[in-house]
């Protein structure tokens, strides 16, 4: 490529600044990241939850994404412990979605007709969470640069609307954008007036060496094995308290609308983390890596189906009419 | 008579599907247009009917269709004669049958029924349109074609318009991807076929992104391929398929001395993959010649679609060809080439680093941790299967005369699952053994267990080779039959279309390894020593009874009769089933040979009347002790003849075996002829069922002959 092409290109928080305009003007809600330790953008209540139920949403956040066993402490120039999703949710998915998705690689520099640009068979599931959809990766010139799903079921139940997904692995985009054979060799910023650079390894890579070394070598097993009995008592406590609460006809409106399931919810990705970094550690042997799962799927569909049932309720109690 | 045209636009198709697809829709349609009476009497699909795929749509056109239905003639019976006539004069009854049936009173007519006289008429029910027909009919063509996953985009149940976006409506069906939009003509006319929340129309896209991107309208049916052709896309797979491998060739004349590595299944799918494909040549640095091959080819085939480039040879050379979606020019094939380049010095930097890691700890030492490696929860742990395997491939070791390497056997079986601990294996996972195969072979590991290492899963279905060495056989032999023994043991064996462990497949694979390798093993030795009990014993048997069923037919192209007929003796040897069908389908439709079929049922007939009625049947018969002509030439002919068949059947020379068979066909027809076997005259009934015992007895040692279908 030019050198002219690459002063061109985006810097990686233009990158991000450029498709959020672009999906903000498409009618989507900013969120910024959830501010919880999560493998992937799915895995936000943003997500999430909000793919359950009848209400239409459209919404897009930047998600840090850890996987804790994918660290490399900075050495290897295509993996990350954490990496950066792009996530979009639309729900329902507009006309001609494809269509809006390329606008936005045009909005970002990519000029179509000088790739090649194929959506290749991807089907996206998460067995613990219940959830699976069909969709494709698409590749830019053999680069896998997005994942595009349409949710069928989560918390294994059905959908209905379907959400169409579009998440956006940022890193791998800026590596294409900017021809960089490193994700450290990104250029994250370009002082406006300076024009003096810093890149991805100068904002992360301190954070990939140490948070590297914890996952593998740090973390204490027996106190994550604590975690996650503790995240996972207390997550069950409050399922089975919610589902108390939503059985009973006379249970108190209030009540049911404030019982915290994102709060169950959060004490599950919790011990979805916990269950990572025992991973990464070499901690879970493949024997007990099923039963664990297990246990995780159990809370993390509890919650899916509690939350389903409150808004349910929530919709149920509001006034039959526009008020007078 | 119109031409007619039906295309459904598509999100992009899975590539794997879009075969099936095309083909199940052309089906569809001309089913759907001669069931409606919508093609001529002389239709021949081949010259008329032409389907078309790209991976966003799919395309039927089929020329002489009928605008309209053939009109059809029909008798109905109205009221009885007495009912419909009063004094000769037409009742109302009679009026109100001819009003419905659209005919004058005057033109009834009078049928004879058993219930007596009645009023019949003929009426013509003229056809309807075929766009009415078409538009009503199609749909449910569309909603039952047949996709390995499907999905809904539109609303399941069309809620969920509070608030936000409308959701989009229609009704709902299940199809494997969106639909975008449908054109369906006959002649020039729209045939607004509704499905998947669209109507068809006369319009249609062209690619994605070299034509211009707006919706433009098809002429005619005959003009569709060529119009498609002038907005960058090959709607016809052969056309497409065919300009892939011309480029690939061409691509290749860059480089001296170079050829792309013939692959099928890529060439497939990368056709699939492309609505106006172009191939572009790109290059990897010599150094990544060092991985072994296995893992370069994998990389670049089975993860970037690349085709891997070789030398006359066969060594790789470090380039490779991708097939893309866009029309090339200097500009872009520079920069397309650059991005390819990149991932794919990504993925083999990746590769490289785990091949150098994996290298850390030997086999050997990776044993102990296959003790948390867990094989399935209640046979244990993967190092628990290794030792069952070890054991296992001795004792078949013992079981055959030839040389075996029991030290390198031994060692393989040991060693076998230990790549599973392995990086490149969790990345790899399709290389299982063979990257087992090539650490053993760096770490100083016997050439021989390598090699068995290495084929432990060879072969993974029914095409392509089997293990090179007999202790490659046995390792994979015993591997499988231990699973099979292990799941069955446990009561999970394969029902109806669920195998979830993929028991058939393994099963296929002892069978086609005993078939194909000299390794001189049967079934038999293979169950006994594999099962832990006499039940799972029986069920396995029952089980590679009819896996060997399946592989005679489906893979030696065998007739259902002739496996049936050489599966009734000592199917355990299954190359000696082989050869068996094999001598019987060489001899099947020579007419003696089919005298000798007919006489088999009709012996087996005698003989179970026989011996319901509790006859005495001779133990020994002399040709002296019969009466008839035909009956002693017969029971001759077999004291001639049986040494003789029984000679060539144990020099495993069965088509001549059968061939003598044969020649008692005559003998035997004319035996039937002549002779009544059920006299009254028990001592000479007692001599002819002893003859037909004896016939059978002698012949039924190859096959069972009565299970061969003759005509008439």
């Amino acid at each position: 490529m030019s050198s002219t092409v690459l002063k061109k290109a985006l810097t990686f928080q233009e990158l991000l600044f450029t498709l959020q305009t672009f999906w903000a003007a498409r009618g989507c809600v900013l969120q910024q990241p959830y501010d919880l330790e999560v493998g992937a953008g799915t895995m936000s209540p943003d997500t999430f939850l909000r793919v359950l139920g009848p209400r239409p949403i459209r919404i897009a956040y930047a998600q840090p994404s850890r996987r804790p066993a994918d660290g490399r402490y900075g050495e290897n120039p295509n993996r990350l412990f954490r990496h950066t999703q792009l996530q979009v949710i639309l729900k329902p998915p507009p006309e001609r979605v494809q269509d809006v998705y390329l606008d936005s690689l045009v909005a970002i520099g990519i000029a179509l007709r000088e790739h090649d640009i194929k959506f290749e068979e991807d089907n996206w599931e998460w067995p613990v969470g219940g959830a699976w959809g069909v969709g494709w990766q698409v590749m830019l010139d053999g680069q896998e640069i997005t994942q595009f799903t349409y949710f069928q079921q989560c918390g294994g139940m059905d959908l209905d609307p379907i959400s169409g997904e579009i998440t956006y692995g940022l890193e791998r985009i800026a590596q294409f954008l900017q021809d960089a054979d490193s994700i450290y060799d990104i250029v994250w910023s370009r002082d406006a007036v300076t024009g003096a650079e810093l890149t991805y390894g100068d904002v992360r890579l301190h954070e990939e060496e140490q948070f590297s070394a914890y996952s593998f070598d740090y973390a204490d097993v027996a106190s994550l094995w604590k975690h996650l009995e503790l995240f996972e008592t207390e997550c069950l406590a409050l399922l089975a308290e919610g589902r108390e609460l939503f059985a009973d006809e006379a249970s108190d409106r209030l009540a049911v609308k404030r019982f915290p399931v994102m709060g169950a919810y959060e004490l599950a990705l919790k011990c979805s983390h916990s269950f990572n970094l025992l991973d990464a550690r070499g901690a879970i042997s493949v024997t007990e890596r099923v039963g664990v799962m297990a246990r995780i799927r159990t809370l993390i569909v509890g919650v899916a189906r509690l939350y389903v049932e409150q808004e349910r309720l929530k919709q149920l109690t509001l006034p039959a009419g526009p008020p007078a | 008579m119109a031409e007619f045209l039906f295309e459904i636009g598509l999100e992009e198709v899975p590539a794997r599907m879009i075969a099936g697809a095309e083909a199940e829709l052309l089906r569809r349609v001309l089913a759907l247009l001669g069931r409606e009476r919508l093609l001529p009497e002389s239709f021949d699909p081949l010259a008329g009917a032409k389907s078309y795929s790209t991976p966003r749509r799919l395309a039927v056109a089929v020329s002489g269709v009928r605008e309209r239905q053939a009109a059809v003639s029909e008798e109905v019976t109205g009221p009885a004669v007495k009912i419909a006539y009063k004094d000769g004069v037409a009742t109302p009854a009679a009026e109100a049958f001819a009003r419905k049936a659209g005919v004058a009173v005057a033109d009834l007519k009078t049928v004879q029924t058993p219930k007596g006289e009645y009023l019949a008429a003929t009426t013509v029910k003229t056809g309807r349109a075929a766009a009415e027909v078409i538009a009503a009919e199609m749909p449910k063509e569309l909603a039952a074609i047949y996709w390995a996953k499907t999905m809904y985009w539109l609303s399941p149940t069309g809620q969920g318009t509070s608030g936000g976006d409308p959701v989009r409506v229609g009704k709902p069906e299940r199809f494997v991807r969106p639909v975008l939009w449908m054109a369906c003509l006959l002649g020039e006319t729209v045939v607004p076929v509704a499905f998947g929340g669209r109507v068809a129309g006369r319009a249609t896209f062209g690619h994605r992104v070299l034509s211009s991107g707006d919706a433009f309208d098809v002429v005619s049916p005959e003009s569709y391929a060529a119009q498609l052709q002038g907005e960058f896309v090959l709607p016809d797979v052969e056309a497409r398929r065919h300009r892939i491998r011309k480029a690939l060739d061409r691509a290749m004349r860059e480089v001296p001395g170079a050829r792309w590595r013939e692959d099928h299944a890529l060439v497939d799918a990368v056709t699939h993959l492309t609505e106006w494909p172009e191939v572009l040549l790109g290059g990897f640095e010599a150094d990544f010649l060092q991985l072994p091959e296995e893992v370069l080819v994998t990389v670049m085939r089975d993860h970037q679609k690349y085709f891997a480039v070789e030398n006359a040879s066969g060594k790789l050379m470090p380039h490779f060809l991708t097939v893309v979606n866009i029309a090339l020019n200097e500009r872009n094939a520079a920069i397309i080439r650059q991005g390819n380049e990149r991932v794919l010095r990504a993925r083999f930097n990746d590769a490289r680093f785990f091949w150098e890691f994996d290298q850390r700890v030997a086999l050997a030492d990776r044993v102990k941790l296959l003790d948390n490696v867990t094989f399935q929860k209640d046979l244990g742990s993967y190092a628990a299967k290794s030792e069952r395997v070890r054991a296992l491939a001795a004792a078949l070791a013992g079981q055959i005369g030839g040389f075996v390497d029991l030290g390198a056997l031994d060692e393989a079986a040991r060693l076998a699952k230990t790549d599973l601990t392995t990086e490149l294996v969790k990345e790899f996972t399709e290389l299982q053994g063979v990257i087992g195969g090539l650490y053993a072979a760096a770490q100083g590991v016997s050439a021989v267990a390598a090699e068995a290492i290495y084929d432990q899963y060879v072969p993974a279905g029914m095409d392509g080779g089997v293990p090179r060495s007999v202790e490659g056989a046995l390792l994979g032999i015993a591997d499988r039959a231990d699973t099979i023994a292990g799941m069955f043991g446990l009561g999970m064996e394969p029902t109806g279309s669920k195998d979830p462990f993929a028991l058939r497949r393994s099963a296929n694979g002892i069978v086609k390894i005993l078939a194909d390798t000299g390794v001189g093993l049967t079934l038999e030795p293979v169950i006994r020593l594999a099962s832990k009990s006499e039940a799972t014993g029986i069920k396995m048997t029952a089980f590679f009874r009819e896996r060997l069923e399946f592989y005679l037919r489906e893979v030696k192209g065998q007739a259902y009769d002739v496996v049936a007929a050489v599966m009734v003796t000592n199917f355990g040897d299954v190359r000696d089933a082989i050869a068996r069908a094999e001598a019987i389908s060489g001899v099947r439709g020579s007419q003696d040979f089919v005298a000798v079929c007919t006489a088999f049922k009709r012996m087996n007939n005698i003989l179970t009347q026989a011996s319901e009625r509790s006859y005495r049947i001779a133990a020994q018969v002399q040709y002296g002790e019969l009466q008839e002509g035909a009956e002693v030439a017969l029971s001759q002919q077999l004291e001639l003849r049986a040494t003789e068949i029984e000679n060539l059947a144990s020099g495993l020379d069965y088509a001549g075996a059968v061939l003598e068979i044969a020649r008692f066909g005559p003998l035997l027809t004319r035996f039937f002829e002549d002779v009544m076997v059920n006299v009254e005259d028990e001592d000479l009934r007692a001599k002819r069922l002893g003859l037909i015992a004896k016939i059978l007895a002698e012949f039924s040692r190859i096959a069972d002959f009565s299970q061969i279908v003759t005509a008439g």
